[in-house]
Order: structure tokens, then sequence, then C-alpha cells
């Protein structure tokens, strides 16, 4: 495969790195988020969760405008680059972290808010009655119930961000190495005519998304099972 | 009584719709390079108000188009931002041979937003900056052009990890326009009628002429919209405007 452009790989690698960064840190923010959007009585709470919704619906290219002038050297994300000597966040991985995190956030955040309302007030009440603290109820009652509810924000989440494009092709700068990711590595060959290129990701593409979606299917049938 | 003053009316709309929008007498759809941006659009509503026609005008780097149009994208007319593309288009039987011309030759800027940083070559050489924007050499002219005078002055090398990269020309601007860019190679077009920041004339000794050649495609052979469109931009009217932008015209470099 040496004969192959090495942006190639190192695009698909680059693709894999952002995802799976973007999934964990979405992990650490998602479940206190969605767990409190979940338990909450707030009456705003609703407002919150129609925030984190906006990515489902927006254009791409929306949140790419925004994030150009947030991350450029007016807005904060310049502020923040300034603190090692850089310019703007745009064109960074970093840059493109942000951006991910906001742009899959609800494919996290509703799977798991959805696992905690579905356990209901009675374990934990349970648990309660046990003397478990509500910490340690949380980690031993509600996360394991929670399972599959964390299992499919991952494996969205992670999926999702692999397949953004119109945001990356706004806010990245097409660097190889750094925001060359392979959506945009597709697009360019297509555009230079190298289709055989083009194909060899493209269709990489739709194997990979045929085991994400079939994997969730299995899931999903899983747990169902279980809880039946 | 009532029928009559109703027709009335009827027809007062009706005179008032036909003679306000004046439906143009034919269309087409032209696929343009994104450099020629402004241009088109000024060429485009001298081409409506002189003969009636409309032309419907999408921009975007002519890689993209070259390759939408072999995939049979509904143009009829294509304004690439080179020459090598129409003549594949010419050589794959997609565009009429006689039709091909070049309508301009453009030239590349090194442009920044800051008044005083663009002083010349010295200021690529001297790499007192972040992030230098062009557009993707491979499917944009222009992205070529600042590749080739990079290499001309042997600082290609050392600029590369600066280098950002927009989809288009436009986009390249726009990554100045922002700020997230200090500075950028764009089209000495996409500066018409602002003096805003500091540029550099890039001196046509560094790069190959830019010839954006012009070509009827296969299906507007047909369409009186597009030859005369053909027709019209290579008269002196759109010469006119494609002089004040910043193009020179074949023949005269």
């Amino acid at each position: 495969m040496g004969g192959l452009s090495t942006d190639l790989w190192q695009s698909v690698r680059l693709t894999i790195e952002l995802a799976a960064i973007t999934t964990v840190i979405l992990l650490l923010i998602g479940t206190p988020t969605a767990w409190w959007l979940a338990r909450s009585r707030a009456w705003w709470k609703e407002i919150v969760a129609t925030i984190i919704a906006l990515p489902l619906v927006l254009p791409p290219t929306v949140l790419g405008f925004y994030l150009l002038l947030t991350l450029g050297p007016n807005g904060p994300g310049g502020l923040i680059a300034s603190l090692w000597g850089g310019r703007t966040l745009a064109f960074t991985f970093e840059g493109l972290i942000a951006g991910s995190v906001l742009y899959s956030m609800p494919f996290v955040v509703q799977p798991i808010r959805n696992a905690f309302v579905a356990i209901g007030d009675r374990p934990l009440e349970v648990a309660a009655t046990l003397r478990a603290s509500p910490r340690r109820a949380f980690w031993t009652v509600a996360v394991p119930l929670a399972r599959p509810g964390f299992l499919a924000g991952a494996v969205l989440g992670f999926a999702h961000t692999v397949g953004e494009f119109g945001l990356v092709l706004m806010i990245g700068g097409n660097i190889p190495g750094r925001t060359k990711v392979l959506s945009v590595a597709i697009f360019d060959f297509v555009e230079a005519s190298q289709w055989r290129e083009a194909n060899i990701l493209a269709a990489g593409m739709i194997v990979f998304t045929f085991a994400v979606i079939l994997t969730m299917t299995l899931i999903e049938k899983r747990s169902a099972g279980v809880n039946a | 009584m009532r029928f009559a003053k109703l027709a009335r009316i009827a027809l007062g709309i009706a005179t008032w719709v036909l003679t306000s929008t004046s439906v143009p007498a034919a269309q087409t759809n032209v696929a343009v390079a994104a450099n020629f941006t402004e241009a088109a659009k000024e060429i485009a509503a001298a081409f409506r108000a002189k003969t009636g026609h409309e032309a419907v005008l999408s921009f975007g780097a002519s890689g993209q188009f070259y390759t939408q149009i072999t995939q049979g994208a509904p143009f009829q007319v294509f304004l690439s931002a080179d020459d090598a593309r129409p003549k594949k288009l010419v050589d794959d039987g997609l565009a009429a041979a006689g039709s091909r011309f070049t309508f301009a030759i453009g030239k590349l800027v090194l442009w920044s937003k800051t008044p005083g940083l663009v002083k010349g070559e010295e200021t690529l050489k001297a790499t007192s900056f972040a992030k230098l924007s062009i557009c993707n050499p491979a499917a944009a002219p222009y992205g070529a052009a600042a590749v080739e005078a990079m290499k001309a002055l042997k600082i290609y090398e050392t600029l590369q990890p600066k280098l950002v990269e927009g989809a288009t020309i436009t986009q390249a601007y726009q990554f100045v326009e922002t700020g997230n860019a200090e500075l950028g190679f764009v089209a000495l077009s996409q500066l018409t009628g602002t003096d805003t920041g500091s540029r550099w004339l890039v001196p046509q000794e560094l790069y190959s002429p830019i010839r954006q050649d012009a070509v009827l495609l296969k299906s507007g052979a047909s369409n009186e919209a597009a030859t005369g469109f053909i027709a019209f931009l290579r008269g002196p009217e759109a010469r006119a405007i494609i002089e004040k932008y910043g193009y020179v015209l074949d023949g005269q470099s």
C-alpha cells in the first residue's frame, strides 16, 4: 500500500484520533448533563436540552460560521490560543475537537438521558433505603442500569464525528495530519479527479457505517431482551 | 357592473406582473470559477439588460465543476479559472471546440487585512506570521499559482507548515477576512473596490499566467441564452467589466 499517498492513511488516523478524543470528552461532559436532564425538576431544563439538540437540525454551516468567528483572533478562541502564543484556534486539531464536541453532543446526551429516565425513581429509592449514598447509588445502580445508553451514546458520538464534513471544511483549513480528516480528504480527491483514492476511502466509509449501524441495532436488541 | 370592476382590477394586475418582471426570453446555467464571482454577477446583469436572457450563476472551484460536468451536471457554459480544464472538456467531447477562448488573465495578490504587514516578497521570506491562506492547489488554479510563486522564491518548503487551504479562492479570502490567517494569496479581482489592509501584486514572472478560459458545453449548443452569453462575454461591455476587476485581457499582457 506504499504507493497510495501517505495523505490517505494520515487522514484515516487523524479521523480516528479526533473521534476517539471527542467521544471521551463527550462522555465526561455528557454524563452529568444527561443525569441532570433526567432527574432535575428545574423549569428551564428543557431549554438547556433544546440548546444541546440544536446541532441535530441546524446546517453545519451555521455552526461553522460562528465557530470561525469565535475561534478566531477576535473571539475567545484567539484568547485561548494566545496562551501558548497562537493566533487562532481555527486550523488546529484542538479547534476541531471543540467543534466536534458541540456538533456531536446531542448524539451522546440523548441516549444517556433516555437510559437514566428509563430507570425511574424506584431502584434509586431502594438503594437509598439500603443506606447507599446518592453518589454510591449513582455509580452502583444508575450507571450499570444505563449501560446500553452509554454504549449507544459512545458509538453514535464516535460515528457522527467521523461523519462530519461541512464544519471541518469551514474551520479546518485542510492541513494534512492536523485538520484533513477523512470526509474532507474524500472531497479533495474527488475535486482533483483522483477517483481511485476517493473510491478507497468512500468504500471504506460505507463498510464502517454499515458496521456501526448493525452494532447499534444489536445493542438495542440485546438490551430490549434483557429488559423483557 | 361588479364583474366589470373585477375584470378591470384583474387586467391591471396582469399588466403590472407582465411589465414589472419582464419574463426572461431564455435561461442558461453558468458554472463560474469562484475568483470571477463579482465580475460574473455584473456581466450577467448587463447581459440580461441587453438581451433579456437570464444567466443563472453557480460559483465554485474549477476542479469541482470539471468533475461535476463530466458527470452530467446541468451547466451550459463553464467559466474556468484555467485553460487546462476547458481544454480537457473539449477533448472529452463535452464542450464545443470552437467556443473555447481566454476571457481573462488573472492576477495573484498577497493580501493582509493589517495595514503595512505585506510589503513584498520580503514579507514571505521573513515568515513572521502564523498562517498563510491559499486555495486548494489541486482543484483551484490560483492555489497552484500561489504554490508556483512560493517555489520560485524558494520559500515553499519553509512556508508549508504555515499554509491553510480553502476549498475555493473565496474561502481563502474569507480566512484572511475573518482574521484567522494573517495573510493569504487571493485574486486581484476580489480586492476590487477596496483598499483595506496591505497587498503585494505578485510579479508575473513568478508564476505562469492564469489564463481563464470559457467554453460552451455540448448541452448549451442549442440554447440561445448560452450561446448569447458566450458571445456577450467576448463583447466590449463584458470586456470593460472584466478589466475593471483587475484582469488582463488576452493579447494585452
